[in-house]
């Protein structure tokens, strides 16, 4: 017989401000099979627990139901309760009273109430018709994948590897270093960027436990915490990493120039190339799709037609130790992981969109990022600022913060944190390259929420002597060698115009490129951006839904450098936290056959996503199927498909779905 | 004074990303009317058809299935089939009877409490016009 308790939680005044928790408490008394109701007021807490854990024992109940937030909160803590009362942590259902009854009904206290006590009611009438379930052990694989090379990536990647455990760096681009290798110094500090990473970029390097694998993508992934396998594609680099030795011969060589990724287009590279000098791996690849050498190669497959292209292949012919193989092919290798940080991090807004600020065809509107580049002793020109259409020296330079970001218009109505400090930086460093400049910065806001931040503005408006008006810049146009910049000083109430020699964009934070597909390959959510979202904003950041995943820095919402290696480091700890364990349990949540309502149909195994079905021949020469409870995740796919009902999912059973549905009636 | 018809409404939401959007719409304190009864499944996918004719069966004036975006699908390719079921279903209705905006399927994520809510109140509003089922 079932003894059921229901426990309803004030929540302090989140529910009982709205729910009236001791009329429902005494009415939950008249659900059958309910021989238990007290009420707490803050049930999670260790006495509402053991006052919760003292009802059980007095009243003998073998089901629970707590009345409370949502199970995706407490859920785990109420079962650890279950199983210090004695009972199978599985007899109990919470009833979501406050996410989905009290926090969105605040204003018709009767009706919440009313529906309350619905909610009490199905899930009585679910976890009547619960049963005990128990969890299975599984082994782990003790290393750890890490996705993005950037300060994160190679933070969590150190943290983990340095706990003892291995850990393999996947990284898209050819080097390691991200955003921050780009830049030249650091708010507020103005410590040289590259000074402060590249001791970690070295470090990853020569880690004995650290497994780098540049020039490649994670393309697919299966399996679950602890057990995950992944299949990483590796470009071909058409550069043998056993022979080079990095010497550079090659790209001081090659005779085909192209657009610099990573001076943003500021300055050029070689086909064959290391972004920059100090890349990590120190090693190079071809630019395959813009190499002399293949497209001679393609123009002899389309059979010899028009102009010949030269068969350059100089690089072969100066490479002292024969490392360049043009014949590599783009390799995929599986690889087991017991836990993925993902650290895929941000891209810069293109504010080619804004038509009003020249759509990108004014020369000198350049980005915070391009100024960035410039400004770098070994940037394009080396330290110097100089406009591109002339290559003279800015005297009047217009900062414009706020591009692509809080513009709802524009599709980009969150704030990117970091533009308000960068700005700053640039005018403290414009003045430093250059005292005869003269710096303006337009802003909606100046947010300097961070340590030694707001001293940091202030410095630039008193030691730099930067303006910084108050207001949007409606357009920008080119008049002669000068760019006319009309914007309103909202503080003056007046209309401002600006002849500047270059202007600046602070262009916003976004998610990388493909950061929604990898997401997709992972199964996590992100946002409507393409953020990845975290398990919960403020108690969970680093953990993702899914168990063993986790992400960390830009790729979940704007973030600046600190944060992202806090986060680095945050993921780090989880992801050991899992890898330092021995063996995990899984959820028993998963479907399961009846082998005597099997017709062996096998449409399970057809629809199954993960393989968990297979059939199998009984003694009496049936054909049924049978569920790799391994592989089995507990989606309930199969349970909706089976026509002779066959397949139940524990936790999720037809029966304990339908009561929920017939307790209303 | 009259009261207003009120409509029952049976919500069917996949534990990751429209049980999760509807939470956050709790956190995010953004009501919608309260018509609505939510079953967690772990997937829409879980969803038989049959758990949606019975809810009529028993008296339900709608019911809302919600899930993960396509292509979002927690199980890689559950609301795939959800959306195929319901399809299916949906002409069922029409043919038992059951005019079938009374069924409804939508995608809501996990960041999408506002989404829910507008979701909610519209699918409330549709459903309360239609008036209560025939017998």
């Amino acid at each position: 017989m079932p003894r059921v308790g229901v426990f309803v939680c004030h929540c302090g005044t989140n529910i009982a401000g709205t729910v009236d928790v001791p009329a429902v408490t005494e009415w939950a008394k008249t659900l059958p099979g309910v021989v238990a109701t007290s009420d707490n007021k803050y049930s999670c807490s260790e006495p509402g627990q053991a006052s919760i854990r003292k009802v059980i024992e007095e009243n003998r109940l073998n089901r629970v139901v707590v009345a409370a937030c949502s199970p995706r909160m407490h859920e785990a803590t109420f079962r650890r309760a279950m199983v210090q009362a004695g009972l199978n942590p599985y007899f109990l259902e919470i009833a979501n009273i406050r996410e989905h009854c009290s926090w969105v009904h605040g204003n018709d206290k009767a009706m919440a109430t009313e529906k309350a006590k619905d909610i009490i009611r199905m899930a009585v009438a679910k976890v009547t018709n619960n049963e005990a379930l128990f969890p299975k052990t599984i082994g782990i694989t003790k290393r750890a994948l890490v996705i993005g090379g950037g300060i994160t990536g190679i933070q969590a990647a150190l943290d983990i590897a340095n706990a003892g455990h291995e850990v393999v760096l996947v990284e898209r681009e050819p080097s390691i270093g991200g955003h921050m290798a780009q830049l030249d110094k650091t708010f507020p500090t103005l410590d040289c960027s590259a000074c402060i990473l590249s001791p970690k970029m070295v470090d990853i390097g020569q880690h004995p436990k650290i497994k780098l694998m540049n020039y490649s993508q994670v393309q697919k992934v299966s399996g679950f915490v602890g057990n995950f396998e992944v299949e990483i594609l590796q470009k071909a680099k058409r550069v043998d990493y056993s022979k080079c030795t990095g010497c550079g011969t090659c790209w001081q060589k090659c005779p085909q120039k192209v657009d610099s990724e990573f001076d943003v287009g500021t300055g050029k590279r070689t086909v064959i190339h290391i972004p920059f000098p100090q890349a990590i791996p120190a090693k190079p690849v071809i630019d395959w799709a813009q190499c002399r050498y293949c497209k001679f190669l393609d123009w002899k497959a389309a059979g010899e037609q028009g102009k010949k292209p030269p068969e350059c292949r100089v690089c072969e012919k100066v490479c002292p130790v024969q490392a360049i193989d043009f014949n590599q092919q783009d390799q995929v290798v599986t690889e087991k992981f017991g836990a993925i940080v993902v650290a895929t991090g941000y891209k810069t807004f293109d504010p080619a969109v804004y038509e009003e600020y020249g759509g990108g065809r004014l020369p000198d509107v350049i980005t915070s990022l391009q100024l960035e580049r410039q400004m770098n002793a070994a940037g394009p020109t080396g330290g110097e600022i100089k406009r591109p259409s002339d290559g003279e020296h800015p005297r009047t330079i217009v900062l414009v913060s706020c591009v692509g970001s809080r513009d709802a218009q524009k599709g980009r109505p969150y704030c990117s944190k970091i533009c308000c400090m960068y700005n700053a930086k640039h005018a403290i460093m414009l003045k430093e390259h250059d005292p005869g400049v003269q710096v303006y910065v337009f802003y909606i806001d100046v947010r300097t929420g961070g340590k030694d931040f707001e001293e940091f503005y202030l410095r630039a408006i008193d030691e730099a002597g930067a303006v910084y008006l108050r207001g949007r810049v409606s357009k920008i146009y080119q008049d002669g060698k000068k760019l006319v910049v009309l914007g309103e000083d909202s503080l003056m109430g007046q209309p401002v115009e600006i002849a500047a020699d270059l202007v600046v964009l602070a262009a916003g934070m976004e998610p990388n490129i493909g950061a929604a597909e990898i997401a997709q390959t992972l199964h996590i959510s992100y946002d409507t951006y393409g953020f990845m979202v975290e398990a919960h904003p403020k108690l969970r950041p680093v953990e993702t839904n899914t168990d063993g995943i986790l992400v960390a820095g830009a790729c979940v919402g704007p973030r600046d450098i600190p944060e992202s290696v806090a986060q680095g480091s945050a993921a780090a700890a989880k992801a050991v936290g899992i890898l330092s364990q021995d063996s995990l349990t899984v959820d028993p949540m998963i479907a399961q056959v009846d082998p005597a309502k099997c017709i062996g149909c096998l449409l399970c195994v057809a629809v199954c996503p993960f393989k968990a079905p297979y059939s199998e021949t009984t003694r009496d020469k049936r054909t049924i199927a049978v569920i790799n409870e391994a592989l089995c995740k507990g989606c309930g796919i199969c349970v909706a498909h089976c026509r002779p009902k066959a397949i139940n999912l524990h936790g999720f059973t037809n029966q304990q779905l339908l009561a929920e549905v017939q307790a209303l009636w | 004074m009259v009261t207003a018809y009120q409509p029952r409404i049976i919500g069917f939401l996949c534990n990751w990303c429209s049980y999760a959007g509807a939470d956050l719409a709790g956190t995010s304190r953004i009501s919608y009317p309260g018509n609505i009864r939510i079953i967690r499944v772990p997937c829409s996918a879980r969803v038989d058809p049959l758990f949606i004719v019975k809810a009529f069966q028993y008296g339900a004036d709608g019911v809302l299935v919600a899930g993960c975006h396509p292509g979002d699908c927690h199980y890689s390719e559950g609301n795939y089939h959800t959306r195929r079921r319901l399809a299916l279903l949906h002409s069922f209705l029409d043919f038992t009877g059951i005019e079938k905006e009374r069924l409804r399927l939508e995608w809501v994520s996990a960041s999408e409490g506002k989404r829910w809510s507008q979701v909610v109140t519209d699918f409330t509003a549709q459903v309360a016009a239609l008036g209560p089922r025939a017998k």
